[in-house]
C-alpha cells in the first residue's frame, strides 16, 4: 500500500486513478468497514440530490420535457440509426488523422537548419487548425470548397465535414504524437545512430515505437473529443444522430431526444475512457515495475 | 477515532451540497402569474389595459435578415441588413402595423426585435410580443406557443437552379428522385419526408441561408421553402434560381399566424385585430400589393 491506512476516506474519495492493490475508488483502504462507508455516504449524496430535483415545483413540468418515455421509445431508433452516420464520420476520421497527424508531428521533429521549411509547415499548420473553431473549419470548408466549382473537386458535405475534422483533430494529435517524440531520451537515438542506423530507420525502428506507446491514452482522448465533434457535422447538411434529435424536437417540443442523443454518445465514449484509464493504471504499474513485465 | 470524524466532514459536505442545489433550485423556478384575466371585449384590447412586454409600447419579433416579401423597401440599417421592418413595408410589416393600429398603437410605438425562427416556436417567457415570421401553425406547436388565427394562407414550393434537371419535375414521383433540403425545423421538411418521401435523405441546415448556399454549391438539387419567399430567393438570392413549383395542400390547410408567449392573452387582441382586417378586406389588399406571382408557378402533382 502505497500511502497511509491513518488518512481518512474522504481525503481519497476524489482520486479516481486505480492501481496498486485494494480500490482506489473506495479510498485506498481495504476492508469491510470502508465499502460500507462508501455505499452510505454515496446513498446520502445522490438521494439528496434526487429528491431535491424531484420535488422541485418545476420538476412535472422537467419530467414531462426531458424524461418523456412515450417519446424516448418513439425517437430513439430514429436516432441510433442516424448515430450509424457519426460512427462512420468518426471512424473514417480516426483512420486518416493517426497516420496523418503523425507525419506532422515527424516534420516537426526534423533536426537540422536543412528541414527549416518543412518545420515551418508543420508548426504554421498546428497553429491554425489549433487555433481555429472546428465549427468555423467545418462551415469554411463544407461550403466554401465546393462553391469554387472545381472540377473533381468533391461536394458532399459529409466529405467536407470529414477533411474539416481530420483537419482540425490531426493538429491537436500531431502536438501529442511530437510530445511524445520528445520524450524520448536522446541517448535512444544516439545508441541507435552508433548502431548504423540512418536517421530515419533510427525515428522508424527505435524513437517512434517508444513515442506512440506513451501517448495512447492522450491519443484516446482526443479520439473521444473527435466522436463528439462529429455532430458538428449536421451543421452542412448531413442528418446525424443530434440533427434527426433536434428534427424530433421541434416536431413535439419535447427534449428527450437530447436526451436519447446523449445516451447513445455516452455508450460509445464512457467504455473508451474507462479503457484509457486502465491502459495508464497499467502503464503506471510497468513504470512502478521498472518496465518489462 | 478516525473514521468518526472523517464521518463527520462528509456529513457536513453532505449538508453543504444540498443546501447549494435547494438554493439555486428554488431561485429559478419562480414564474410570475400572468395577471388577472382579460375578457375579449374592445375594452380590454385597449391599448392601457394590456399586458405589455414593455408599457406602452407594442414589442414585435421578426426573423433578421427580414425579406421580402414579408419585409421590403430596401431600408436598411445597421441592425436590419436586408430590409428594416420599421418602414411598415413588406407583407408581415404591413400586417403588423395594421394590427397595432387596431390596438391603438401609433406607429413610433411599435418596436422590432430580432427572433431566431426555432426559438420563436420554442416554450419559455419571451422579450416581445408576438412574433411574426412566418411561422406555420400547426397543433404540437400550439402546444409550446400561443398563435393568432390565421394572416396567411399558405403553400410550399421548390425551388432548384436554371438548366438542371430537377426544373423539369412536374409530379411528386419526379422529385423523388433528387436530393431535397430544408431549414431545420420547418414544415417544409415535414413536407418532404411525409408527403414527397425521396429516395435520397434530405439534407437539413440550422438557416434558410444555409440550405441556399448549399443549394448554390449543387449539394443539393431542391430546396423546399415557403412559395412568397421563393420568388425572392429564386430571383434575388441566387441569381440563376427558378421555382420549380409550388407544392399542393395536403391533409390541413397551412397557413401562417402570429406566435406568443403561451397563455400570453393578448391574443384573443391579436385575433380580434385579424378578424377586422380580414372582414374589411385589408388583409387580402395587402396580400394583392405585397405577393405577387401566385399564377406565374406550375403546381407539382400528387402523381
Amino acid at each position: 500500500m502505497d500511502h497511509g491506512q491513518g488518512e481518512s476516506p474522504a481525503d481519497h474519495a476524489v482520486v479516481a486513478a486505480a492501481g496498486g492493490r485494494g480500490s482506489r475508488i473506495l479510498g485506498g483502504a481495504t476492508g469491510a468497514r470502508p465499502v460500507a462507508i462508501a455505499l452510505f455516504s454515496t446513498i446520502v449524496f445522490f438521494g439528496a440530490i434526487v429528491v431535491v430535483v424531484v420535488t422541485s415545483p418545476g420538476w412535472p413540468a422537467v419530467r414531462e420535457a426531458f424524461f418523456n418515455g412515450g417519446i424516448f421509445k418513439q425517437s430513439f431508433p430514429e436516432i441510433a440509426r442516424a448515430f450509424l452516420l457519426n460512427i462512420r464520420i468518426f471512424l473514417i476520421a480516426e483512420a486518416v488523422i493517426l497516420p496523418f497527424a503523425l507525419f506532422i508531428a515527424v516534420l516537426r521533429s526534423l533536426p537540422g537548419p536543412v528541414f527549416f521549411p518543412m518545420r515551418a509547415l508543420a508548426i504554421g499548420y498546428t497553429d491554425l487548425f489549433r487555433g481555429v473553431p472546428t465549427i468555423l473549419v467545418i462551415f469554411i470548408l463544407g461550403f466554401g470548397a465546393p462553391a469554387l466549382q472545381l472540377s473533381g473537386v468533391p461536394i458532399s458535405p459529409l466529405f467536407w465535414g470529414i477533411v474539416a475534422l481530420v483537419l482540425v483533430y490531426a493538429a491537436y494529435v500531431a502536438e501529442v504524437y511530437r510530445a511524445g517524440i520528445e520524450s524520448v531520451h536522446p541517448s535512444q537515438e544516439a545508441a541507435a545512430r552508433s548502431l548504423g542506423l540512418t536517421r530515419f530507420q533510427s525515428l522508424r525502428f527505435v524513437v517512434v515505437p517508444q513515442a506512440v506507446r506513451r501517448v495512447v491514452p492522450p491519443l484516446l482522448n482526443d479520439f473521444i473529443g473527435l466522436q463528439k465533434d462529429s455532430a458538428l457535422v449536421a451543421l452542412i447538411g448531413p442528418i446525424e444522430a443530434f440533427r434527426q434529435a433536434q428534427i424530433d424536437e421541434a416536431a413535439t417540443f419535447n427534449f428527450t431526444p437530447y436526451l436519447a442523443t446523449a445516451l447513445l454518445f455516452l455508450l460509445i465514449t464512457i467504455p473508451l475512457a474507462r479503457f484509457t484509464d486502465w491502459l495508464i493504471a497499467r502503464d503506471r504499474r510497468r513504470q512502478l515495475a521498472g518496465r518489462g513485465t | 477515532m478516525l473514521a468518526s470524524r472523517a464521518m463527520r466532514r462528509l456529513v457536513l459536505l453532505l449538508a453543504a451540497v444540498v443546501l447549494a442545489v435547494s438554493a439555486a433550485g428554488c431561485g429559478g423556478s419562480k414564474k410570475s402569474s400572468s395577471g388577472t384575466t382579460t375578457g375579449t371585449t374592445a375594452q380590454a384590447c385597449t391599448k392601457s389595459n394590456l399586458h405589455l412586454v414593455h408599457s406602452g409600447q407594442l414589442t414585435i419579433g421578426t426573423g433578421n435578415p427580414a425579406y421580402p416579401p414579408w419585409f421590403a423597401g430596401g431600408t436598411k440599417s445597421s441592425y436590419w441588413k436586408v430590409d428594416d421592418p420599421n418602414n411598415g413595408q413588406g407583407y408581415e410589416s404591413a400586417v403588423a402595423y395594421e394590427v397595432a393600429k387596431q390596438l391603438g398603437f401609433s406607429k413610433p410605438e411599435v418596436k422590432w426585435v430580432a427572433v431566431g425562427f426555432n426559438p420563436s416556436i420554442a416554450p419559455g417567457p419571451k422579450n416581445y410580443d408576438f412574433n411574426i415570421q412566418q411561422v406555420s401553425f400547426n397543433p404540437q406547436r400550439a402546444k409550446a406557443v400561443g398563435f393568432s388565427r390565421s394572416y396567411f394562407q399558405e403553400n410550399q414550393s421548390v425551388v432548384g437552379l436554371q438548366g438542371t434537371p430537377i426544373t423539369s419535375a412536374k409530379t411528386f414521383a419526379d422529385l423523388q428522385k433528387y436530393k431535397l433540403g430544408a431549414e431545420v425545423g420547418t414544415t417544409s421538411y415535414d413536407y418532404i419526408v411525409n408527403n414527397i418521401k425521396p429516395s435520397q435523405k434530405p439534407q437539413v441546415y440550422d438557416t434558410l441561408n444555409d440550405a441556399i448556399t448549399a443549394l448554390k454549391n449543387h449539394q443539393i438539387d431542391g430546396l423546399v421553402t415557403d412559395f412568397p419567399g421563393a420568388y425572392y430567393i429564386a430571383d434575388v438570392q441566387l441569381s440563376n434560381g427558378v421555382i420549380v413549383g409550388r407544392l399542393p395542400t395536403i391533409g390541413a390547410e397551412e397557413h401562417f399566424g402570429m406566435t406568443l408567449e403561451k397563455g400570453n392573452q393578448l391574443v384573443d387582441c391579436l385575433n380580434r385585430a385579424l378578424a377586422t382586417l380580414k372582414q374589411d378586406g385589408t388583409l387580402q389588399q395587402l396580400e394583392q400589393k405585397w405577393i405577387t406571382g401566385k399564377a406565374k408557378a406550375p403546381l407539382i402533382t400528387q402523381s
